[in-house]
C-alpha cells in the first residue's frame, strides 16, 4: 500500500504527515498528530463525537480520508481556545452543565461553534438541528443545548 | 473478540488529474475500484465489510463536478461533487428548485450533508435514497462520461436494484441536470423516520403538481416512493388517476390507495411491510393534499 505525503494546518499548525490510503482524518488526527480530544465513537458518520472542522465546515473525521486532506484547514476541539481563553461554547458548557462523561462532548463544541459561526443568534429549533449529528447518551442534551443559547446570547 | 470501530480495509487512494484518467483507471480496474465523492456511503460498506476494494479514486474537483449552474431558459446543473449543505443553500436552488432542497435536509445530519452529494445518494442506488424522489419527479438526467466519452442516463431508466445501476466500469457521472420546473409547479418531501431528524427512512414520499392542460384534470401530479421497492418507485397508476379525474379528497385517496398497492417493501429493522404499505397510503394521501391545498390557494 502506497502512502501520501500531505501538507495541511491542524488547529493553526502546518503539518506535514505521510498517511496510508486507508487512514481517515480521525486516526491521523489521534494517531500521528496525538490529537486525542477528538473522538472515535461509531466510525460510520452517525455519532458525531469525531466531529472537526474542515475549511471551516464541520464534517465528521471518521468520513474524510486524511489523503484527501492536502492543503486543508482542520480545528479540532484542541484548537478552540485561544490564547489560554476558551471558547465562548467551551465556558459555557461548563456554566450550564452540559458535560457528563464527556465523550461527545469535543464533537458536540466543534458542531456548536460552526452554528454559531454561519448564524450567531440560533433559534432552539436551529440549534437542535445543528446538533442532530452529535448523539449523548448521559445528558438528555436540555442543558448543552441551554449552552449553545447562552453563548450566542454572550456573543450578541 | 469484535473490533467495535474497525478501520477501512486497506485500500489505495487514487486522484487522478483528468476525467479520462479517472475513466481508463476505473475500466482497468473494473470490480477492484470505485470512484468516490463523499464517501459516506461507501466508507461504511467498506468498513462491514459489503464491499471489497483496492482503490478508492476520488473523482472530486475534476471536469465540471464542483458547480453549481442555473440557466434560466434550461435549468439547473449540479456537479457530482457539490456537498448536499452547498445544494441547500443555493439560491437559485431555493428560489426554483425548493424540492430538492426540502429532501437534502433530511438527509442524516449537518457536518455529513457536508460531504454527501446528491449524485452520490443517487448512485448508491439505495431505495431509501431521500434526495432521489426529487430528482426523478423533477425529470433528472444524469451527465455521464465513460470510456466512449460523454453521455446523459435518464433517471427513469437508471435503477436496476438495490445499489445496482446502468452504470458500467469506468463510468463516473458528473453532474445532474434537472430541467425547469413546470410553471406553478409545487413540490413536497414526507419523509418517515425513525426519529424527527437524521434517521434513514422508512418510508419517503416525494410529489410534484403543477397545472397541465393536456390532461382531464388539468394537473399533473408526479410521484416517487423511497424504501419500499428495490428501486426507488413511481407508481404510475397514482399519477393516472390524478390526471383523469378531477382532483378532490376521494381521488386524492384513491391514487393514495393506488400508491399503496403498487408498493412492494420488504421486513427490515427499520419497519415490517405491512406498516409501509399503509404509511405508504397515508404519506402519499398527505403529500398529495398540502401540494392540492397549495396549487388550489
Amino acid at each position: 500500500m502506497s502512502f501520501h505525503r500531505i501538507v495541511l494546518t491542524v488547529n493553526g499548525s502546518t503539518e506535514q504527515v505521510d498517511v496510508p490510503g486507508n487512514m481517515t482524518l480521525l486516526q491521523m488526527l489521534r494517531e500521528k498528530l496525538a490529537l486525542t480530544g477528538t473522538k472515535n465513537g461509531c466510525a460510520a458518520g452517525e455519532c458525531g463525537a469525531c466531529t472537526v472542522l474542515m475549511n471551516g465546515e464541520p464534517v465528521n473525521s471518521c468520513m474524510v480520508l486524511a489523503a484527501e486532506c492536502e492543503g486543508a484547514e482542520i480545528v479540532t476541539v484542541e484548537g478552540l481556545a485561544q490564547d489560554g481563553q476558551l471558547d465562548i461554547v467551551q465556558q459555557t458548557i461548563i456554566e450550564e452543565g452540559g458535560v457528563q462523561c464527556g465523550f461527545c462532548t469535543p464533537g458536540m463544541l466543534i458542531s456548536a461553534r460552526a452554528l454559531l459561526n454561519r448564524s450567531p443568534n440560533p433559534t432552539e429549533a436551529d440549534i437542535r438541528e445543528a446538533l442532530v449529528g452529535n448523539l449523548c447518551r448521559c445528558t438528555g442534551y436540555a442543558r448543552i443545548i441551554s449552552a449553545v443559547k447562552a453563548a450566542a446570547q454572550a456573543t450578541q | 473478540m469484535i473490533n467495535p470501530h474497525p478501520g477501512l480495509p486497506e485500500l489505495d487512494y487514487i486522484k487522478p488529474a483528468s476525467l479520462e484518467e479517472a475513466s481508463k483507471f476505473l475500466a482497468a480496474h473494473a470490480g477492484e475500484a470505485k470512484p468516490f465523492m463523499g464517501g459516506t456511503d461507501c466508507f461504511v460498506r467498506l468498513r462491514d465489510g459489503a464491499w471489497e476494494l483496492k482503490y478508492l479514486v476520488d473523482v472530486k474537483g475534476l471536469d465540471g463536478t464542483n458547480t453549481i449552474t442555473f440557466e434560466s431558459q434550461k435549468g439547473l446543473t449540479i456537479g457530482a461533487a457539490v456537498p448536499m449543505n452547498q445544494v441547500i443553500s443555493h439560491p437559485d436552488v431555493v428560489k426554483h428548485y425548493p424540492l430538492i432542497a426540502e429532501a437534502a435536509r433530511t438527509v442524516a445530519s449537518y457536518q455529513l450533508r457536508n460531504r454527501a452529494t446528491i449524485v452520490g445518494n443517487i448512485c448508491n442506488a439505495s431505495p431509501a435514497g431521500d434526495t432521489t424522489g426529487a430528482c426523478i419527479v423533477l425529470g433528472g438526467v444524469l451527465n455521464v462520461f465513460g470510456p466512449k466519452g460523454k453521455r446523459t442516463e435518464p433517471l427513469s431508466t437508471f435503477f436496476k436494484g438495490p445499489g445496482k445501476t446502468v452504470l458500467e466500469a469506468g463510468d463516473i457521472v458528473t453532474s445532474i441536470f434537472l430541467p425547469l420546473p413546470p410553471n406553478g409547479a409545487v413540490g413536497r418531501y414526507i419523509k418517515l423516520g425513525r426519529n424527527m431528524l437524521s434517521d434513514l427512512s422508512i418510508v419517503g414520499v416525494t410529489v410534484l403538481g403543477y397545472p397541465d392542460k393536456t390532461t382531464k384534470s388539468g394537473y399533473r401530479f408526479k410521484i416517487a416512493l423511497a424504501s419500499v421497492a428495490p428501486t426507488p418507485l413511481v407508481p404510475t397508476k397514482a399519477e393516472e388517476i390524478l390526471a383523469e379525474k378531477a382532483i378532490n379528497g376521494e381521488t386524492i385517496l384513491e391514487a393514495a390507495q393506488a400508491a399503496m398497492d403498487a408498493a412492494t417493501p420488504i421486513d427490515d429493522v427499520r419497519g415490517s411491510a405491512r406498516y409501509r404499505k399503509y404509511m405508504v397510503r397515508n404519506l402519499t394521501r398527505q403529500a398529495l393534499t398540502d401540494v392540492w391545498s397549495k396549487l388550489t390557494q
